[in-house]
């Protein structure tokens, strides 16, 4: 790579987006041919809604019994420019709904329009150019190079041969540098590590040209720091590109961090939504996702494992040894409490320099560990001798 | 990371990372360009090898002098080209053609490597019919069949396509409703029970007919004369024909139903149309030149092979001239002097098939990885 891409490349996102937006917005309403979307399109509203749902429910239909529902009644919509994270507990029916609105299924009962459109009114064509998905399910295998995938994005745009046009290769080539993917472009699909297979996905979606993107938990099999990339890049794309993203996903934190809106799916199928900040304050984000396991946590913003203190301890200590030790002194089983409570254990963490101390002391002696490690096991083994002088 | 650069399709960066790209796929496109000329010409060699070599071998020189009408000398030269060996080498070759098509759709249909036209009954269904005509009617009225020498054959011909056309009916049926995994099974399944009825008929039949029915399953391109050759010819030129314009949506397919419906292509309808087609052309060659194995499968393996590509806008034209050669190729060992007659094709394309499709497994580890 030359050095004056390489330059390039650390220019600052924002600059350059703000000239692509516009630009980009024009081109994707001027490609698209007059379909019925201009003639129908409501007066009153100047831009088109990218996805509106109105009583809404999805689920599957059973033979001889009664449909199974998923999530009822839901009256849902997106924004453009919007970056939209699905979240609810396992089997609540992400999927499902992301299938829904994607038109891959039929919803149970209720409507959805895409950019004003009805989806039932729409042929596969139109469907495919206003809304493309990343399903999990689809990570694609095969003697394809990754070019040929993202190229499988200009389907509905191409002819019955399938051969690229000029447009066809700027837009595939967009797509591959707007996700980072260029450098694979040449390689076989089935060579690529999961996370390089789910960004020349996610370009395959880009190359399709639509206004809306579903993703089905896209950071699925990735390991962190390419989740967050992953979840930045999307939230970018909608920005600068005015797209509506939605996707599903697990990684409760990330989302919080990302996303324009959540959609909280919870057990029983009720959809809220709003700004990750207000859900969070409204402990809808903690209802949705109760357990006995584990407690959310509404000053770190996180879930915490939940266990029964079965012993108390104080700590003294400050910094990033604090913190940790305090994390595994939780995770067997001690409660930090105040200093001027009555506890029999006391630890002090004492910082000299680079090295780091752990002081015990107990009602009759005091022992000074090197790692928490040590000083763990010596707790355990503690517990392990009050227990059998108790039985 | 998320160096997400770029934003328009119009940019500076644009015009200059596209010549690369450009220059990549050229240079494709060139390995591409002479595999086909070379398997273009290999499939003319045979093709000419084949109307020369025979129990008579024949020179170039007379070939060409029976083909342009030269002196009256050679009449009986003239004869056997233009009689037997010409439509016996274009049957091979369009039975070939057909057989590696149809193969090439059936595994991208089902998304599986192992399967091939006769997955779905084409061939249980074919033989059931021919097994009727052969072991049931031929026995109780055998003036039938004695009494018309030529439609004799013609007669197991409509059998074996009538008895495809009626499973790949059913299974066709089936298609609409039940996902491509049931459907396999439906089709194996479908298979036994067929290949079940025809044992019983065997069982029950004299050993004299049961030779008759063994020497159809055995195949040969050998059966088909000119006159047959219209239907022959445009059966199989239509199915080959239709199914090049299926090469888009086949590629998204290959990527699973439910992306390529995300793509906006009319699933149902292309898994019917592409069954259609494999249907018509593996039955057609199944009636008139008896079940021919392996070629199917070892076909579009070859291909992906030397291609390196799972496109079908590639694969299906280098289906046709693989699977022609191929069929052309396992004629000519099966014809072969010193055999005495003729070696049964069947056993000629499984020694043929079986390893290619053993190298195709070596060189590319796993066959499925071309799947999903």
């Amino acid at each position: 790579m030359s050095e004056e891409r390489e330059g390039e490349r650390t220019r600052p996102a924002c600059s350059i987006g703000r000239l692509a937006r516009s630009s980009s917005r024009a081109n994707v309403s001027g490609e698209t041919p007059k379909t019925a979307r201009e003639t129908r399109a409501l007066p009153k509203k100047p831009v088109d809604i990218p996805l509106a749902a109105q009583s809404l429910s999805v689920g599957y239909e059973v033979k001889g019994s009664p449909p199974r529902y998923v999530a009822r009644d839901l009256d849902l919509d997106l924004e453009p420019g919007e970056f939209v994270c699905l979240l609810g507990p396992n089997g609540v029916g992400k999927s499902t709904l992301i299938r829904t609105l994607a038109g891959m299924q039929k919803p149970l009962s209720g409507s959805i329009r895409i950019s004003d459109i009805p989806t039932n009114d729409m042929t596969p064509k139109e469907k495919a150019r206003a809304v493309s998905v990343v399903l999990t399910d689809s990570l694609p295998a095969g003697m394809f190079d990754a070019y040929s995938v993202v190229a499988l994005g200009r389907h509905p745009h191409t002819g019955w041969t399938g051969s690229l046009g000029e447009k066809d290769r700027a837009r595939i080539s967009w797509a591959l540098r707007a996700v980072a993917a260029e450098p694979l472009a040449s390689r076989q699909i089935s060579e690529l590590s999961d996370g390089e297979r789910q960004k020349v996905m996610i370009a395959r979606a880009l190359a399709q040209e639509t206004g809306l993107i579903l993703l089905d938990e896209p950071t699925a099999f990735l390991d962190l720091p390419r989740r967050v990339e992953l979840m930045q890049t999307l939230r970018d794309l909608a920005r600068r590109e005015g797209l509506s993203i939605l996707l599903s996903t697990h990684d409760l934190d990330l989302a919080l961090r990302s996303a324009d809106k959540l959609w909280l799916l919870s057990e029983g199928g009720a959809l809220k939504t709003g700004m990750p900040e207000e859900l969070a304050l409204a402990g809808e984000i903690a209802s949705t996702f109760a357990s006995d396991q584990v407690d959310w946590d509404s000053e770190q913003g996180a879930f915490r494992m939940h266990r029964h203190a079965c012993a108390t301890v104080v700590l003294d200590g400050t910094g990033a040894a604090a913190v940790w030790t305090k994390r595994a002194l939780s995770r067997i089983g001690y409660e930090v409490v105040a200093s001027d409570s009555a506890s029999n254990l006391r630890i002090r963490i004492e910082e000299n320099g680079s090295r780091t101390t752990w002081q015990l002391e107990g009602s009759q002696d005091s022992k000074q560990f090197a790692s928490i490690q040590d000083l763990v096991s010596s707790l355990l083994s503690l517990d392990h001798q009050t227990e059998t002088s108790e039985t | 990371m998320p160096d997400v650069l770029g934003g328009t399709p119009k940019t500076a960066r644009e015009t200059r990372a596209l010549p690369e790209m450009i220059m990549l796929k050229a240079s494709l496109g060139t390995r591409t360009g002479w595999i086909f000329l070379a398997l273009g010409a290999g499939v003319f060699g045979l093709l000419l090898a084949n109307v020369c070599l025979g129990s008579a071998n024949l020179s170039f020189s007379e070939v060409w002098a029976a083909l342009t009408g030269g002196d009256s000398e050679s009449a009986v030269t003239r004869q056997i080209v233009l009689d037997f060996r010409l439509p016996r080498a274009f049957t091979a070759l369009l039975a070939g053609a057909a057989l590696a098509v149809s193969g090439l759709l059936m595994q991208t249909i089902f998304r599986n490597p192992l399967a091939d036209p006769f997955v779905l009954g084409v061939n249980s269904g074919a033989s059931l019919g021919v097994a009727i005509v052969l072991l049931v009617l031929a026995p109780a009225g055998v003036t039938l069949t004695q009494g018309l020498e030529l439609s004799g054959h013609l007669l197991v011909v409509l059998a074996a396509t009538g008895g495809a056309a009626v499973v790949l009916g059913v299974v066709l049926a089936f298609a609409q409703r039940v996902d491509v995994m049931s459907l396999l099974i439906l089709g194996l399944m479908l298979s036994y029970a067929v290949g079940a009825v025809v044992s019983i008929l065997m069982f029950y039949s004299m050993a004299e007919r049961i030779q008759s029915f063994f020497s159809w399953s055995y195949g040969t391109f050998g059966n088909v004369a000119w006159s047959h050759m219209r239907v022959f010819g445009v059966c199989i030129a239509t199915g080959a024909g239709a199914a090049l314009f299926l090469s888009k949506p086949l590629d998204a397919m290959l990527m699973g139903e439910r992306f390529a419906e995300s793509l906006g292509t009319k699933v149902k309808a292309i898994r019917i149309a592409s069954l259609g087609l494999a249907s018509l052309m593996a039955g057609t060659v199944t009636g008139f030149c008896g079940p021919i194995g392996f070629l199917g499968i070892a076909a579009p393996h070859l291909c992906r092979y030397l291609f390196k590509t799972a496109q079908h806008r590639i694969l299906i034209p280098a289906s046709l001239l693989s699977g022609a050669g191929i069929a052309l190729a396992a004629d000519l060992v099966a014809k072969a002097p010193g055999f005495d007659g003729a070696l049964p094709l069947n056993a000629v394309t499984a020694l043929v098939g079986a390893p290619v499709i053993i190298a195709a497994l070596i060189r590319q580890r796993n066959l499925r990885k071309a799947f999903g």
